[in-house]
């Protein structure tokens, strides 16, 4: 007998680990793979924003506006995505926008995770009056029109980047809180809770040992998805004008200032609208697939 | 059932009472009404007036009793800014912005069940691909840049459509495409993840094995049980689709009360603002007891939780 036959076989018995198996499975999910490649192309856009901009964000030049990008007729290359209606270059104003856009997101899916958790996870653990109430949050929450509120909000304290991020994670914590109450729900029951309960490890150490552990899953997949939802709605906001003010390279508000334009110049308008829209797919492409790999029994 | 229902009720009344006193002293904190209504150059004495002669200067909690209570009865106070009441406005709003909902939620719906039911039919298919891909691509499409492209596109280029306005059918093919196209993505994902579900139950498998015909047992037997949570989501979106009307009249200009909603926001028109706000959430907390109890009536099992 061959040593090299008692490795296959010990192979076979334990099998890949589970880690190996968690990353092939990552890396055959298409999905996935397609949307981390496009969020860490703007990661990188953003990180590294003042060496990939060409030019100042910021600087107007009024003899040099509406060039057009260099695809079109009287484009050129120091300006490939062309100038605005105040001659700034629109290629360095994207990749700036990209930094506002990732700082929102995952400032506000943070914020809101961590009330969301708190409330979900308290409700769950506790039941009785402590859920009754949290579920009643939960529900005069979902019944709040989001995007009314925070413009309404945005308006009377005024709108800046931090008071954009205040308000929206305090408006965004719902799904956090309803997935962690029903999966603890189902957590609490399980025999090595119930063990640690016997054994006298008191509730925080429960909550922190046993059963926060097991939301991580979830918790990533939500958060992926709140980010996305979070940057849509800084867009909207920004594009209505209570959002990221001026001269702030905002992409909802650069399609907002390109809006005049529409008759001639609507590139001004597709552009920064493609790379809203790309990235909140990719984002929501990598949440998606992460449910897939990690979470799968809670696709929705 | 009728347990159910009280509880349910009950439930709707104190998330209505919540929310608008959470709208209502949102709003309140933002500074003294009066010198609102005066603008910055009143004199003391104007502004002790005003107070006196809008209640301003009682206790809070009895401000918020009052304006609730006459909320009730339809009477919502006077707009800052038009100088009218602020139902008299809300009338000629409301109707646009709930007529651009109901076309919007049928277009979803249209374009939603029959999408879903294809790909729970083959999941993983073609059909299947597509449909994800269309739900994929219309959670990340921002609707006002949505909307714009269409403008640019059916409006300007083609000019098939007009640009905005809302006084004929045509000015509202663009906007219901583009709230509709919002709501869709949920309602589908949901119809598809039921009905592979249902689809998979044992009581299909006996009507497969009577040899029913496929057409009988997807529309008569798997569908009847899969749409049930479909017509609680319909309706949250529907309220959801409510506040995503801002966005989608400010686009279009359709005067509708999305659109007053922003221009109330835009010059501090607190009466408005609280009316509206208060209309849309209490919409939305109709719209899903309706559907809760529509839900009991007709899934028993639903009445015990």
């Amino acid at each position: 007998m061959s040593t090299e036959l008692d490795y296959r076989t010990i192979d076979d018995v334990s099998g890949p680990s589970p880690r190996t198996v968690l990353l092939r499975q990552s890396v055959r999910h298409a999905g996935l793979m397609i949307g981390l490649v496009i969020l860490g192309v703007v990661v990188i856009m953003a990180l590294f924003a003042n060496v990939i901009a060409p030019h100042d964000p910021l600087a107007q030049n009024l003899d040099a506006r509406f060039i057009p990008p260099f695809w079109m007729e009287g484009g050129s290359w120091t300006h490939i995505f062309g100038t605005d209606h105040l001659g700034r270059d629109y290629f360095s104003r994207i990749v700036y926008g990209a930094r506002i856009s990732l700082v929102i997101g995952i400032s506000v899916a943070c914020i809101a995770a961590m009330i969301g958790v708190t409330l979900g996870v308290a409700s769950g653990y506790f039941g009785g009056y402590v859920d009754l109430a949290i579920t009643f949050l939960i529900t005069a929450r979902l019944a709040v029109p989001v995007i009314l509120v925070a413009l309404a909000v945005a308006a009377l304290y005024g709108s800046s980047v931090k008071t954009l991020i205040i308000i929206l994670g305090l408006l965004l914590w719902d799904r956090y809180a309803i997935v962690m109450r029903a999966s603890v729900q189902q957590i609490r029951e399980l025999d090595y809770v119930q063990a640690a309960k016997i054994q006298g490890c008191s509730t925080l150490r429960i909550l922190a040992a046993e059963v926060l552990p097991n939301l991580l899953n979830n918790l990533i997949v939500i958060a992926t998805l709140e980010m996305a939802h979070a940057i849509i709605l800084e867009a909207a906001l920004s594009f209505l004008g209570l959002g990221v003010q001026p001269p702030l390279p905002s992409w909802g508000l650069m399609v907002s200032e390109g809006r005049e334009q529409i008759l001639f110049d609507s590139w001004l308008i597709a552009i920064p609208g493609a790379f809203l829209f790309i990235l909140v797919l990719a984002i929501n492409l990598v949440g998606d697939g992460l449910r897939d790999v990690l979470a799968p029994d809670s696709r929705a | 059932m009728l347990v159910y229902a009280v509880k349910r009720i009950a439930l709707a009344l104190a998330v209505g009472a919540f929310v608008s006193a959470l709208s209502f002293f949102l709003l309140y904190a933002a500074g003294d009404p009066a010198t609102a209504i005066l603008g910055p150059s009143a004199t003391q004495v104007d502004i002790d007036n005003v107070r006196r002669l809008y209640g301003f200067d009682r206790p809070v909690i009895i401000q918020y009793i009052d304006w609730l209570w006459r909320a009730l009865q339809g009477n919502f106070g006077w707009s800052y800014f038009l100088r009218i009441p602020v139902e008299t406005v809300l009338e000629q709003r409301l109707p646009v912005t709930f007529l651009l909902g109901a076309c919007s939620i049928i277009f979803a719906l249209v374009l939603a069940i029959p999408l879903g039911i294809a790909a729970a039919l083959k999941p993983n298919s073609f059909v299947d691909r597509c449909a994800l891909f269309l739900a994929v691509a219309g959670q990340a499409m921002p609707s006002f840049w949505f909307a714009l492209m269409l403008i640019s596109t059916f409006s300007v280029s083609y000019a098939i459509l007009p640009v905005s306005g809302s006084e004929t059918w045509r000015h509202f093919v663009l906007p219901t495409i583009v709230l509709g196209y919002y709501a869709m993505p949920a309602i589908m994902r949901l119809t598809r993840s039921n009905m592979i579900d249902v689809l998979g139950s044992d009581y299909i498998r006996t009507a497969r094995s009577k040899g029913l015909s496929s057409a009988q047992i997807v529309f008569k037997h798997a569908l009847r049980n899969a749409i049930v949570p479909v017509i609680s989501l319909t309706a949250a979106q529907f309220g959801f689709m409510l506040a995503g009307s801002v966005v989608v009249e400010s686009v279009f200009a359709i005067q509708g009360a999305g659109r007053l909603a922003w221009e109330s926001i835009m010059r501090g028109d607190i009466p408005t603002m609280q009316a509206i706000i208060l209309v849309f959430s209490m919409t939305y907390v109709l719209l899903t007891l309706l559907a809760d109890l529509l839900n009991a009536w007709l899934n028993p099992r639903m009445r015990l939780g």
